[in-house]
């Protein structure tokens, strides 16, 4: 490690910090509907959105038809990103004449992409026409995204409304947030991109003749624009095979530096808007600085695992000083890799800019258990504030059990629906992951997926079934998974991941809101200060050290002890 | 049932049109006119025909030029669709090895690049040498890395060992802003400043 590494870290962790607070406020006020510097242009474009769709915006929705519009959403854009891979041979923007997409293929790339986990069992430059990453994937990366900050604004609304029906109007949430937030941000990073050296051109791959006489194909596209939003809405999904490690979508330690920003800046504000909408941003600064705690516990880990190089690799001849650099670009190295790896698990991001497959035992391991945990530390565009906060009711419960009091939540009093709901949310979760895990181990199709033997093969299999639920995308790549075993089990895993989450999730925000607040008296419990801060790291860890320590022994941690001991496998 | 579907239905539309027709074609139309050269591709042309991208790495193998990293890049064998076979470098398929730090095959291929390159325990080799990038495209290399094949190019090229490392150090990029990123050596535009420096 070196001290170049944690000023890099310590620079991120001091911007994000920083950008919280404006952000937040800026998202609270396009969420309310109010007047922004964008409204004169933007105003219009939005009124005429709803007059074409027959949506009143102030029309209040309770959670069931807040919920169904949603579902209804993702249903349309499942079948609509489905029927452009299936037909992109046939439709225009297609320079390299690119075939349909088979349809185990296109349904759980189709999935993938409308649940916001953007796996990938393709690559980008072989598979995909421009106007599929255009029209079909960069869509679904902006509608997807902008579907998870407004859930996580819906379960706000839950805790800061009192005596209300409704909990908002879902197309209106929607409309705001991609008009008002995404795109003019994107249209901004597009041009940072571009100007650090990604492409952005519908021209056919380039055939250049290498200095030693050879022919280099070099694959094109619009990049950028696809770049800003898979970054910004945490998607994840590479417009390369290679994602962020590729030097065209990736270029620079700049660009570098703009995509982990743009990953946490989104969540981070949430935590904010939740702060100011319950009445007391100290609420949100104790929510955020429980992510940061977990953060950082990771940060430290991944780093100095990958730092130290491969004493397997050192045994040969090898110099340790230069890292693990298996797997990782030169112009990151360990400090930059290890802190993206760490960024994009504990958002539910999934972009790489390393290879995590090629991780040491211990390095791997911490985006493994960072989507175990339920990427609670900032999350995804809105899920990891709705996930933190379903953790936070159930440390408000575990400390009202010690005390035999009725537990309470900023105001609201937390009773035994919204303790059912939220526990059938945490639990769907590890059924999925642990159960198909298990599946693959036993039967044939799912035991030719991985690449490598010995506990790491176990390991590609658990990341892959924990990136599916946790809706994250990042894989150990080495996993061969456009099989027809593989596209059906995580199609149905990033499914259950989704809506087995916020379907209950949103129950939860409509009975909140239902509710009267309690006025805060001497006997209520504190949840602004480092006491709850602890509990909830506390509750956090324990659920999920509770659930996964047995799969994580049996992979990483066994890896990592066989290493010590000079075994390879 | 129209009347939950209308507003999912036109909106979808609408949202098609104007994040994923408008937004992207008009950014390709903006870049192009603002920054044409990246977003073209930062395309290297040398007497007027493409030579690469100052972006991508391309395979070198001969003692005359900087080598860059071993690439895990593969491409569809001629003979047989449905495997792979190795291809460094191949622009059109980026790819790391995805191969576990405890695999078999890493430590043995690994350890056949040490001996080729002429390294050891008591001459450890910079890690970046005997590894495969995560794109298989990285256009760098480490300061120690060019260092290290600044004697074998000079020999072949007979030029004086000192030409080559004003090259090398000409090419060396810093951390930007003196913070980020690593220090690292561009392999393409480093061996095309050595044609240059042999054709004068």
């Amino acid at each position: 490690m070196t001290i170049n590494g944690w000023i890099q870290i310590l620079l991120f962790v001091a911007i994000i910090a920083a950008l919280t607070r404006p952000l937040g406020g800026f998202l609270d006020r396009v969420l309310e509907g109010r007047r922004t510097f964008l409204s004169p242009v933007l105003g219009p474009l939005e009124r005429g959105f709803y007059r074409l769709a027959g949506v009143d915006p102030a029309q209040d929705q309770s959670w069931w038809a807040y919920c169904r519009a949603m579902l209804v959403f993702h249903v349309l854009g499942f079948a609509l990103l489905y029927g452009l891979q299936r037909l992109q041979g046939v439709l225009p923007f297609n320079p390299q004449g690119m075939a349909g997409v088979a349809p185990d293929l296109a349904g759980n790339t189709a999935m993938s992409f409308v649940t916001n986990t953007n796996w990938q069992n393709y690559g980008g430059e072989g598979t995909m026409s421009y106007l599929t990453q255009m029209a079909g994937l960069t869509v679904q990366n902006f509608l997807s995204a902008a579907t998870g900050i407004v859930l996580a604004v819906a379960l706000v609304r839950g805790f800061a409304r009192a005596e209300a029906k409704g909990i908002g109007n879902f197309w209106a949430d929607m409309t705001r947030i991609t008009l008002y937030v995404l795109l003019p941000m994107c249209v901004v990073l597009t041009l940072v991109y571009v100007w650090q050296g990604v492409p952005q051109n519908l021209s056919a791959y380039v055939e250049a003749t290498t200095l030693e006489g050879g022919k280099q194909t070099i694959a094109q596209g619009p990049v950028a624009s696809q770049l800003a939003i898979k970054m910004l809405g945490t998607n994840g999904g590479g417009f390369f095979n290679a994602n962020s490690a590729h030097p065209y979508e990736n270029p620079t330690p700049l660009s570098n530096l703009v995509q982990i920003i743009t990953i946490f800046a989104l969540g981070a504000a949430l935590t904010n808007v939740f702060g100011r909408r319950v009445g007391d941003e100290r609420q949100g600064w104790a929510v955020f600085a429980a992510m940061g705690v977990l953060f950082l516990a990771g940060v430290v880990i991944a780093y100095w695992a990958e730092a130290g190089g491969n004493p397997l690799l050192t045994a040969l001849g090898v110099d340790p000083s230069g890292g693990n650099m298996e797997g990782k670009e030169v112009r990151f190295g360990p400090a930059l890799s290890a802190l993206f790896a760490v960024i994009t698990t504990a958002a539910s991001c999934g972009a790489v800019n390393a290879m995590h497959d090629s991780f040491m035992p211990l390095g791997g391991a911490v985006p493994l258990v960072n989507i175990l945990l339920g990427e609670v530390v900032v999350g995804g565009v809105g899920a990891g504030l709705y996930g933190m906060l379903l953790f936070a009711v159930v440390s408000v419960f575990v400390a009202g059990l010690m005390v035999g009091r009725t537990p309470e939540y900023v105001g609201k009093k937390i009773e035994a629906r919204e303790v059912k709901m939220t526990m059938l949310a945490i639990l769907c979760i590890p059924l999925v992951i642990l159960g198909f895990t298990a599946l693959a181990t036993v039967v044939p199709a799912g035991l030719a997926g991985p690449a490598n033997a010995g506990p790491h093969g176990f390991s590609e299999i658990l990341y892959a079934f924990t990136s599916g639920a946790g809706n994250n995308g990042s894989a150990f790549a080495g996993l061969t998974g456009n099989t027809l075993f593989y596209n059906s089990t995580l199609g149905i895993t990033m499914a259950v991941g989704r809506f087995a989450m916020i379907v209950p999730m949103l129950a939860v925000a409509g009975s909140l809101a239902a509710k009267r607040k309690t006025a805060v008296s001497l006997g209520t419990f504190p949840t602004h200060g480092g006491l709850f801060i602890g509990l909830l790291v506390g509750v956090v860890l324990i659920v999920g050290g509770l659930t996964y320590f047995p799969a994580l022994a049996l992979g990483p941690i066994a890896e990592h002890l066989a290493m010590l001991a000079g075994t390879a496998f | 049932m129209l009347r939950h579907l209308r507003p999912a239905i036109v909106l979808l539309l609408l949202m098609t049109a104007l994040t994923g027709l408008i937004y992207p074609l008009a950014m390709t139309g903006i870049a192009g006119m603002v920054l044409p050269r990246q977003a073209g591709g930062s395309l290297i042309e040398r007497d007027g025909k493409v030579v690469g991208s100052s972006l991508i790495g391309q395979n070198f193998t001969g003692d005359r030029y900087f080598h860059g990293r071993p690439s895990a890049t593969t491409d569809t064998d001629p003979n047989d669709p449905s495997k792979t076979v190795p291809a460094p470098y191949n622009a059109t398929n980026s790819m790391g090895s995805n191969i576990g730090p405890t695999a078999r095959s890493l430590v043995e291929r690994v350890k056949a690049d040490v001996e080729k390159l002429g390294g050891g325990k008591d001459k450890p080799l910079p890690a970046d040498m005997v590894t495969t990038s995560g794109s298989g495209l990285d256009p760098h290399i480490s300061p120690a890395a060019a260092a290290f094949q600044v004697s074998r190019v000079a020999k072949a090229r007979g030029l004086p060992e000192d030409r080559v490392r004003a090259l090398v150090a000409a090419a060396t990029e810093g951390r930007t802003l003196g913070i980020l990123g690593e220090p690292r050596v561009n392999v393409l535009k480093l061996n095309l400043a050595l044609d240059a420096a042999a054709a004068r």
